[in-house]
């Protein structure tokens, strides 16, 4: 994708501009079925006799480097935005209520959960997600840690935990296995690989 | 969740006005969507005030001024509120995850809503959500509720840490609305749930928070704030207390203490600090003054630990309180 290029809100766009129909987007175009039927049903009670969100103008996010100028509804979480928008799908969605860490992304330099967040709230930030991560084919420190260490199992809260990781060590949380796993524990693993994940924030902090 | 406007304003002056018509703000957000995506609350019109200029952390004389927009994780590293009030600071770290705290800001902290799981769930009766529909924690789960301040009608305990150790030090905020500005103690921030529990904080329409305040005394380094909780960390507290001591030559000149997890609000116990003032450092002393903690106490079928767990983490906090210096 270029820079500057203009993306409008939603699933169809994105699947013109990859030039055919990926297995992704079809899930994406049926998910934006399922989602207007929704809408529809709740249109026939009363609560909803809203007009529909208005878009907010236009939003530029800079994400991993990459300016993209966006028309958003309001109601989309930086992570909705981050997945079904811009396709990049290494921030994952788990609890989407802010408590598992698995959408983790920096903001500003800042680590946050992106799911509790609207993007359209954050004209002119600066974004950086687990794709944003690796230069030149060289993988980041910190996943090099994770490789060396088993950080993971499934992978699924990977991305959120090194994303955290990343914002532990910079904040200086990273002194001692104890402290890690204080400043880490807004990133839930159901596997249980703490141990792995501990290891490789301490290891990737000394380098750091 | 259901479709919103969503508009951004620079002054507070415009802020207010947006609020006076109805509008609701935005801050850090980290409550508020959580629940528009689950429709327990249905805000049709947003205003965003990040914008405004009310993040400052500043030190008055020997009071703390933090802005209503400051951060959780700015106002806990930053250098004056460890020095002046480490109480604070402890509270904040323990308040929620690192991610959470980057984004949670100190007046959206003091207004997140309850944690009883039947407010969000729309299948359950909940008298906060839906007025006069009746209160499913009173005899369901409610392991984690209040046994303080509770009515017929919701058990719910304020979730906030932060406000606990605010109480305690006898914290004011200052808000400004349509008709000016007004400065109260933030223990009168919250209401008690009686008969109207989705009646929660004595803000008027169209107020906005400006700053809290946090005067300076001679108990405030040292203070502590200790919270018991199922995990070690990221966890709603199931007891804590904030605890402040002024001592001089082994004796307890002014004690502070408020308590979190057990009350409908962050709670007070100006009982139990009377029965220290002028009394030694002492276990015993603290475990009788404790015992004070239980006046009025109504356990609900889930939560009679919380008669025990009680006392003994005031009591834990005024050991950690007298130790500090």
């Amino acid at each position: 994708m270029k820079n500057d290029e203009r993306l409008t809100d939603g699933a169809v766009e994105t699947e013109e501009q990859r030039g055919g129909l990926s297995r992704r987007s079809i899930l994406l175009t049926v998910g934006g079925v399922a989602t207007l039927a929704a809408v529809s049903e709740v249109a026939a009670q009363p609560i909803s006799e809203r007009p529909p969100s208005a878009s907010t103008g236009r939003v530029r996010l800079v994400v991993n480097g990459r300016q993209h100028e966006l028309d958003l509804d309001p109601r989309r979480s930086l992570l909705d935005v981050l997945r079904e928008t811009l396709d990049l799908t290494g921030t994952k969605k788990g609890c989407n209520q802010g408590a598992c860490g698995a959408c983790t992304v920096l903001l500003n330099g800042r680590r946050i959960v992106s799911c509790l967040t609207l993007a359209a709230m954050h004209d002119g930030a600066e974004i950086k997600t687990i794709e944003g991560l690796e230069t030149n084919g060289e993988l980041h420190p910190l996943q090099a840690a994770f490789v060396e260490h088993d950080g993971l199992q499934c992978g699924f809260c990977t991305p959120g935990q090194i994303m955290s990781g990343i914002g532990c060590i910079a904040e200086g949380h990273a002194g001692s296995p104890d402290e890690i796993r204080f400043w880490m524990s807004g990133n839930i693993c159901r596997c249980g690989a703490y141990p792995g994940i501990v290891a490789a924030v301490a290891d990737a902090a000394k380098g750091a | 969740m259901l479709p919103f406007t969503l508009e951004k304003v620079t002054s507070v002056q415009a802020a207010i006005a947006a609020a006076s018509s109805g509008r609701r703000f935005i801050a850090g957000g980290t409550t508020l969507i959580d629940l528009m995506r689950e429709e327990v609350d249905q805000p049709a019109h947003l205003v965003d005030i990040n914008a405004l200029p009310l993040s400052e952390i500043r030190i008055e004389g020997s009071d703390l001024v933090i802005g209503a927009l400051a951060r959780m994780t700015d106002i806990a590293a930053h250098a004056g509120v460890q020095r002046l009030h480490p109480l604070v600071a402890e509270s904040l770290v323990e308040g929620a995850s690192p991610q959470l705290r980057n984004m949670a800001s100190i007046g959206g902290n003091l207004l997140q809503r309850v944690r009883c799981p039947y407010f969000r769930m729309h299948d359950a009766p909940c008298n906060k959500r839906s007025p006069n529909s009746g209160c499913a924690a009173i005899d369901g789960l409610n392991a984690g509720h209040a046994i303080l301040g509770t009515s017929n009608h919701c058990a719910a305990t304020h979730p906030s840490d932060v406000a606990v150790a605010l109480v305690a030090l006898d914290a004011t905020m200052q808000v400004r609305g349509p008709r000016g500005e007004r400065t109260f103690p933030v223990e009168e921030l919250f209401r008690l749930p009686g008969d109207t529990p989705h009646l929660e904080h004595t803000l008027l329409p169209g107020e906005l928070i400006l700053a809290v305040r946090i005067p300076g005394g001679p108990d405030s380094r040292r203070a502590r704030y200790l919270k018991v909780r199922d995990r070690a960390s990221y966890e709603f507290a199931l007891v804590s207390a904030a605890a402040a001591l002024d001592v001089e030559d082994g004796v307890i000149r002014q004690a502070r203490l408020a308590v979190g997890g057990v009350g409908t609000r962050p709670w007070r116990l100006r009982t139990v600090e009377k029965a220290l003032i002028g009394k030694p450092l002492d276990r015993k002393i603290f475990e009788t003054a404790a015992r004070l903690a239980l006046e009025g106490a109504r356990p609900l079928s889930g939560n009679h630990y919380k008669l025990e767990l009680l006392p003994r983490t005031i009591v834990r906090a005024l050991e950690m309180a007298g130790e500090a210096a």
